[in-house]
């Protein structure tokens, strides 16, 4: 060892080490550009929403409704953001405690039915949002026609298999002897359930629902099927309600400048309230993990 | 059940403690009855969309016949009379073909920086860094979609329009495969739905990947290091080679996610619904895209029958691929996700 020079080529030793050297150094720098680019073209799409929408957003937005002709200026979306929290409000309310005991027969009691119900929930993820809007039209709007009550059915089929998926996830991560000591107490199985399991599970589960609250909030294709862009604030769920969703897709698309302008406003509005819940999700499950 | 705990009951020498026993197995009976009727809800709701969606299409197919909606690549619905059947002015098929070309283009594109991207995380960044990365890339899932037709209108057409126009003469002489790079570009077509697409799947199939790359055994990379391996031959032997099966299941999934998605798509691809067209920058039309644009306003005889026959091929296009990619990567990772 001693007689190796400073600089000699240690190359020579091992055939073609040189060449290993460079396509590693290569690799590395490709794999890094991957994760770069994509963080850039997320930085590109919020930038550029943020800048557009800044432009237009103030306070005004979030207590005013649109003005009867698209074309006017002013205006904003006070009737589609109290819409959007009505429709998935609802849509919550129906899907939560349906997910959440679908999840309980999937992995508390096994069985034929939870094996089908299992996959099937991973086949109803990747039913197209559209198709359930028309589904929901046919059984739904059809015979009572357009609410907002038919846009939370809609959501709420959207959101089902998320929230029964992401719970029974969560179910699985709590530990068999908290189930063996309440049933060594002589606790039944449907009491552990709903008093050992669940609670200690309570924190997944609020982020799973959180996380589909955010997709529910963002869907547009179900809910053009299901309600109608009205221009007043409605709180009647038994009539047509707007989305901020529906809002930005029908202005977005009109060609008027001010329409569109306050469309960027809405589609930065709905941007912060999906990041709400999906960062806020992110944060009830780190409290939990810190805790457990 | 209740007969029986009444009857217990009137035997006054039983304890109560029995009886107690004997409503609680009630009360747990109740509990399996009604979180069963939940799960079965799933069963009875995707069973109750594919009978509904049929037959509310039921009047367009027996009017038209089953096949001939794909036995042409043209729809025009003002062709349509309450009387004639022949020939079916409602072929889907060029809508079946923008899906497919759509979502393909979106993998092409997405497949490899997912797999890159989920190299990076999980084999190269330091432990700090993997979790914030991690949660950046998820976070383009969180963008809703009809921001991402919004953005793609402004800012990302613009953007391809010099990418385009260098890649229309470069690759559009090509004989043979010339015409699928042939001009002119207006900015929506086929291509701008496809880079939206890719954006829209890459987090979900890096999530997939990400997953995938870190069940690779530690021992297996560590005796490839061992062997004086650099890390990207290490990455190549004892990572990718284990993983491949994943990351088909995790590309068929990214489609499957792709095929379905609408309103980003309808507002880039154009909604030229007349013929397939051949270029991947021409206009074109996907089968979910034709169902938002034309829904509301669907006048002509048996239009908005043939829309649902339309939703009923989206359905089992989607339920088949998603079926599939489960299936691959379940054989892999225990179908965690």
């Amino acid at each position: 060892m001693i007689t190796v020079r400073p600089h000699a080529p240690t190359a020579s030793h091992v055939p073609g080490l040189a060449r290993r050297h460079a396509t590693d150094r290569a690799m590395t720098v490709l794999l890094a550009v991957a994760v770069l680019v994509t963080i850039a073209v997320l930085a590109w799409v919020l930038v550029y929403v943020a800048a557009q929408g800044l432009k237009y957003l103030g306070p005004g937005f979030f207590t005013s409704t649109p003005p009867g002709n698209p074309a006017t200026v002013g205006g904003g979306y006070a009737n589609g953001i109290i819409g959007s929290l009505i429709i998935v409000g609802i849509a919550t309310v129906i899907s939560v405690p349906i997910g959440i005991a679908a999840a309980v027969a999937v992995t508390e009691y096994g069985g034929r039915l939870a094996a089908v119900t299992g996959f099937l929930t991973d086949v109803l993820v990747g039913v197209p949002t559209i198709v359930i809007g028309a589904f929901i039209w046919v059984i739904w709007v059809d015979r009572f026609g357009f609410s907002a009550l038919a846009a939370s059915a809609a959501l709420a089929i959207v959101m089902l298999p998320l929230v029964i998926r992401a719970s029974a996830e969560m179910l699985r991560l709590v530990p068999d002897v908290l189930r063996e000591a309440s049933a060594a107490l002589g606790v039944t199985r449907a009491r552990t359930i709903i008093s050992v399991v669940l609670p200690t599970a309570l924190s997944g589960l609020i982020t799973g629902v959180m996380l589909a609250v955010a997709r529910a909030m963002g869907e547009t294709a179900p809910v053009l099927l299901t309600t109608l862009n009205d221009q007043f604030v409605q709180v009647n769920p038994a009539k047509p309600m707007t989305t901020l969703s529906l809002q930005i897709f029908t202005d977005a698309i009109t060609g008027f400048r001010a329409a569109q302008a306050r469309a960027w406003a809405g589609a930065l509005t709905l941007i912060g309230i999906v990041l709400i819940f999906a960062i806020g999700a992110r944060l009830v499950s780190r409290r939990a993990s810190s805790i457990t | 059940m209740a007969s029986r705990s009444s009857s217990s009951g009137a035997g006054a020498v039983q304890p109560a403690g029995i009886r107690l026993h004997g409503t609680r197995r009630l009360g747990d009976r109740v509990f399996r009855g009604g979180v069963s009727a939940a799960a079965a809800l799933v069963v009875i709701l995707l069973a109750a969309i594919a009978v509904f969606l049929i037959g509310q299409g039921w009047p367009a197919l027996r009017h038209y016949g089953v096949f001939s909606f794909l036995a042409s690549d043209r729809w025009a619905p003002s062709d349509a009379t309450a009387a004639s059947t022949h020939p079916n002015p409602y072929g889907i098929l060029q809508f079946i073909y923008g899906t497919a070309l759509t979502s393909v283009i979106g993998m092409l594109i997405a497949l490899p920086v997912a797999v890159a991207a989920g190299l990076f995380i999980t084999q190269y960044a330091p432990a700090w860094l993997r979790r914030p990365l991690s949660y950046l890339v998820d976070l383009l899932a969180a963008v809703p979609s009809v921001v991402y037709g919004f953005w793609g209108i402004f800012a990302l057409i613009p953007a391809l329009h010099p990418v385009v126009n260098f890649l229309i003469p470069t690759l559009g002489g090509i004989p043979g495969i010339g015409v699928v790079f042939a001009g002119p570009f207006f900015g929506v077509s086929y291509f701008a739905a496809g880079v939206v697409l890719a954006i829209m799947v890459l987090p979900i199939v890096t999530a997939i990947c990400r997953e995938v790359f870190a069940t690779a055994p530690a021992d297996e990379k560590e005796a490839a290091l061992a062997l004086g391996m650099t890390r990207w031959e290490m990455i190549r032997l004892a990572v990718l080679r284990r993983s491949r099966s994943g990351i088909i299941g995790a590309a068929i999934l990214g489609l499957g996610r792709a095929i379905g998605e609408t309103i980003a798509v309808t507002m880039v691809i154009g909604n030229s619904v007349l013929s397939i067209t051949k270029s991947i920058f021409g206009q074109g039309a996907t089968l979910s895209s034709v169902i938002a644009n034309e829904f509301t306003e669907a006048v002509e005889p048996y239009h908005f029958q043939s829309l649902f026959v339309v939703a009923a091929w989206l359905l089992v296009i989607a339920v088949v691929v998603n079926i599939a990619g489960r299936f691959v990567t379940r054989q892999t990772r225990g179908g965690l996700v």
